[in-house]
């Protein structure tokens, strides 16, 4: 993480003083942006840097900072990376501001698709959607006669035949780093099975059927994964599958381009990608959709927010698509979609589809709730019915310290 | 010393205290007992979700914070008394675990689970630090004269090493097929997974810790092995007394305040122990005190925090330290006062 950053720090420092190349302007105002790390933003941030005067801190940590930094007046960023998690924080705190009528200045080329509006208002601009999909070793599956799996129960099923064949270390992968990723596991599993996550009046709706089933059936994926899989997040999956140690996971999308990449991957050309496996037959993939996409600050002057979404807009166009086609599934026009992007489109087009991820106040509470008690029952220490029971006690305290429930 | 000049010394230092750690201090003890919340209202929003090619809008009910005139969400603070430290300690489920004696049903509780390793970490590296910086401190002083300078710059690179990045490489060294962890299941023969399983990351976290802090002891003791009265020794010497001997009744004496003041840094620093945590994601087998508090600062995807708990676990915290503190405290003072007479 640290080596990464200096990393980055540096490509930050040479982003600034990057030649003028391929923009239609060269941009006048000094701008900056805060986002997440991840590929499609360093093709979208190095494009527009290509118009100068541009400054890309591109930081995992991102959700920490952005609240606070969107708070301060001025902003200390002009443009911030968000997804439909992340922006609950900024809307609540009014700290971004409305883009319609910067849409119809600059907008000639988003299509309706990607402008998300809230009450009406264009809040933000997606660039790319993304959800978990299933990677697996299309040889593995093909030599050994496994039809690609379509449930959990099959998931397992043919888990456990690639297991007595024995090709791989572990059959199974999965993101269950206790903390944020567990829980997101659980919040892809539950209303795969139905649940819901709350009820009317904000209390936590977990404890019930749907949710002893989601435990059961997170739980029986550690027969098949790497002991250590409760430290194990989505690029020591990503790894794992590189390095040709595991044969099927359930993963994000944003991931899939990393395995043919020849540099870093064993597997290139390997692995194939089908919709998010579902719990129920008949049920959606048990998963939830998630945009990405950019916010301009409230906290600056009109004139910044006219600069900052002009230079968004040109780092959002047609030819940064063409040169990063596979970072991500893109939104822009003029993406092409690949043999990688399959299981995403898949995934999204479902019929029923996945839900998407439903970012409130109560549940930023609910994810902490479960991503600090489902460990013990991974580890055994605890049953289903007593760790349902545990998380609701825990989201029901936070809840209250927080004024959601009275 | 003149008072003058005694307070020129030592003002900047006591304002510096006073202004970063006396008063955040007090505003954290006020926190504690204290709760910010915003003021929430319900309103019905519509949000669209873009699909792969066409959005989904839903309209639901949503609780959102109020916004002020001047653009900034409303809060309101009041007093809860003890409600924060309730919330952390969660004693109703501690007694209710001790009355049917489970021990498993103790550890579910955050606080108590974060406790037990605390304190088994504190005190189980504290006579490891000791011993071993002693041992490095003792062979190095018998050491040939040539090599001294060189087997001191080596002993004290670990201490060097910021704590993060020396717990990260361990992780990095054992995790998976990290090169010890390959290593250790050549000789073996099995597979190994040091990150699976509560004790073996406990076991690795004492390892670094003391592999970390032993050359702090070293030096210390290190330079006190200068001060030893040859005079004692070689009479000892003459009367017979063996290596051991003279270790246990003239030198380990010697060094006495020496190994109460080690004792009194590492039971502050181990007791907020923290980086061993995040550096080896341990979170799901092992918490600590200080990570406990962390996490209920760290805001989540919604931008919560849990500030008055987190106000309430650093107060129990530091109560947890003066209470590690006040025995070999009162040995200090104890010598410091009998010395005056």
């Amino acid at each position: 993480m640290f080596l990464k950053r200096i990393a980055l720090a540096g490509a930050v420092s040479l982003m600034g003083s990057a030649a003028f190349a391929a923009c239609s302007y060269q941009n006048e105002v000094p701008v900056k942006s805060l986002s997440a790390g991840f590929e499609a933003w360093k093709a979208v941030t190095d494009a527009m840097a290509e118009c100068g005067n541009f400054q890309a801190e591109l930081d995992q940590e991102f959700r920490t900072k952005q609240p606070a930094a969107f708070e301060a007046n001025p902003s200390l960023y002009h443009i911030g990376g968000v997804s439909n998690g992340t922006i609950t924080p900024l809307m609540n705190a009014g700290t971004i501001r409305p883009l319609d009528d910067l849409v119809e200045k600059y907008g000639q080329n988003l299509t309706p698709n990607q402008l998300i509006r809230i009450n009406g208002e264009i809040m933000a601009v997606a660039m790319m959607v993304n959800t978990q999909h299933l990677m697996y070793r299309s040889d593995i599956l093909a030599d050994l006669g496994i039809e690609v799996p379509v449930t959990w129960d099959e998931v397992y099923a043919a888990a456990d035949k690639i297991k007595e064949a024995g090709v791989v270390d572990y059959p199974l992968g999965a993101t269950m780093k206790s903390g944020w990723n567990l829980a997101q596991e659980f919040v892809n599993m539950y209303p795969g099975f139905g649940g819901a996550f709350f009820n009317d009046d904000n209390t936590t709706a977990v404890n019930s059927e749907a949710g002893m089933a989601a435990l059961e059936t997170m739980k029986k994926a550690l027969d098949y994964t790497d002991p250590e899989v409760l430290v194990s997040d989505s690029t020591y999956v990503q790894q794992q599958f590189q390095q040709g140690k595991i044969a099927m996971a359930n993963l994000w999308a944003s991931r899939a381009g990393a395995m043919n990449d020849e540099a870093e991957s064993q597997v290139v050309g390997k692995i194939a990608m089908s919709a998010a496996p579902k719990a129920t037959a008949d049920g959606a993939p048990a998963t939830t959709l998630w945009w990405d996409g950019i916010v301009i600050a409230s906290n600056i002057s009109d004139e910044e927010a006219d600069a900052a979404f002009r230079l968004a807009m040109e780092g959002l166009d047609t030819e940064m698509v063409t040169s990063a086609n596979d970072a991500a599934i893109w939104l822009v026009n003029g993406y092409q979609p690949t043999e990688i992007a399959k299981g995403a489109i898949e995934t999204a087009t479902a019929v029923p589809a996945p839900p998407a991820y439903p970012s409130t106040t109560q549940m930023g509470l609910l994810h902490t709730a479960l991503g600090n008690e489902l460990p013990a029952f991974l580890t055994g220490e605890r049953d289903a019915e007593a760790t349902l029971v545990a998380i609701e006690e825990a989201y029901t305290t936070s809840a209250k310290e927080a004024g959601v429930l009275k | 010393m003149k008072f003058k000049t005694f307070a020129a010394f030592v003002g900047p230092s006591v304002f510096m205290m006073l202004l970063f750690i006396a008063a955040p201090l007090v505003s954290v003890f006020i926190q504690s007992f204290q709760v910010t919340q915003s003021v929430l209202e319900q309103v019905e929003v519509e949000t669209c979700t873009p699909g792969f090619l066409t959005q989904t809008c839903t309209t639901e009910i949503k609780t959102v914070p109020v916004l002020g005139d001047d653009g900034k969400t409303i809060t309101e603070t009041r007093w809860v008394g003890l409600e924060s430290y309730r919330n952390v300690l969660q004693m109703d489920k501690f007694w209710e675990a001790v009355g049917n004696g489970s021990w498993n049903d103790i550890m579910q509780i955050d606080f108590w689970r974060a406790l037990r390793f605390t304190l088994s970490f504190t005190l189980l590296t504290l006579p490891l630090v000791i011993g071993v910086g002693l041992a490095i401190a003792l062979a190095v002083n018998n050491a040939a004269r040539t090599i001294r300078g060189p087997v001191i710059f080596i002993s004290l690179l670990p201490f060097i090493i910021t704590p993060v990045i020396g717990s990260l490489s361990i992780y990095w060294l054992f995790v998976g097929d990290g090169i010890l962890t390959a290593m250790m299941e050549r000789w073996t023969g099995t597979n190994i997974s040091m990150f699976a399983q509560a004790w073996t990351i406990e076991l690795l976290m004492y390892f670094y810790r003391v592999w970390h802090v032993a050359p702090f002891a070293f030096v210390i003791f290190y330079a006190g092995l200068q001060t030893v009265n040859m005079d004692t020794l070689e009479s000892a010497v003459i009367d017979g007394a063996s290596r051991w001997e003279r270790l246990r009744h003239v030198i380990v004496p010697h060094l006495m305040p020496l190994i109460i003041f080690i004792a009194l840094i590492h039971l502050m620093d181990c007791y907020r122990v923290f980086e061993e945590i995040v550096g080896f994601r341990s979170q799901a087998h092992v918490i600590s005190l200080q990570w406990l508090t962390y996490d209920f600062m760290t805001p989540d995807d919604a931008g919560n925090r849990a500030i008055s708990r987190a106000s309430a676990s650093a107060m129990l915290t530091m109560i947890g330290i003066v209470f590690l503190l006040v025995l070999p405290l009162r040995r200090t003072w104890r010598d410091h006062k009998g010395s005056a007479h």
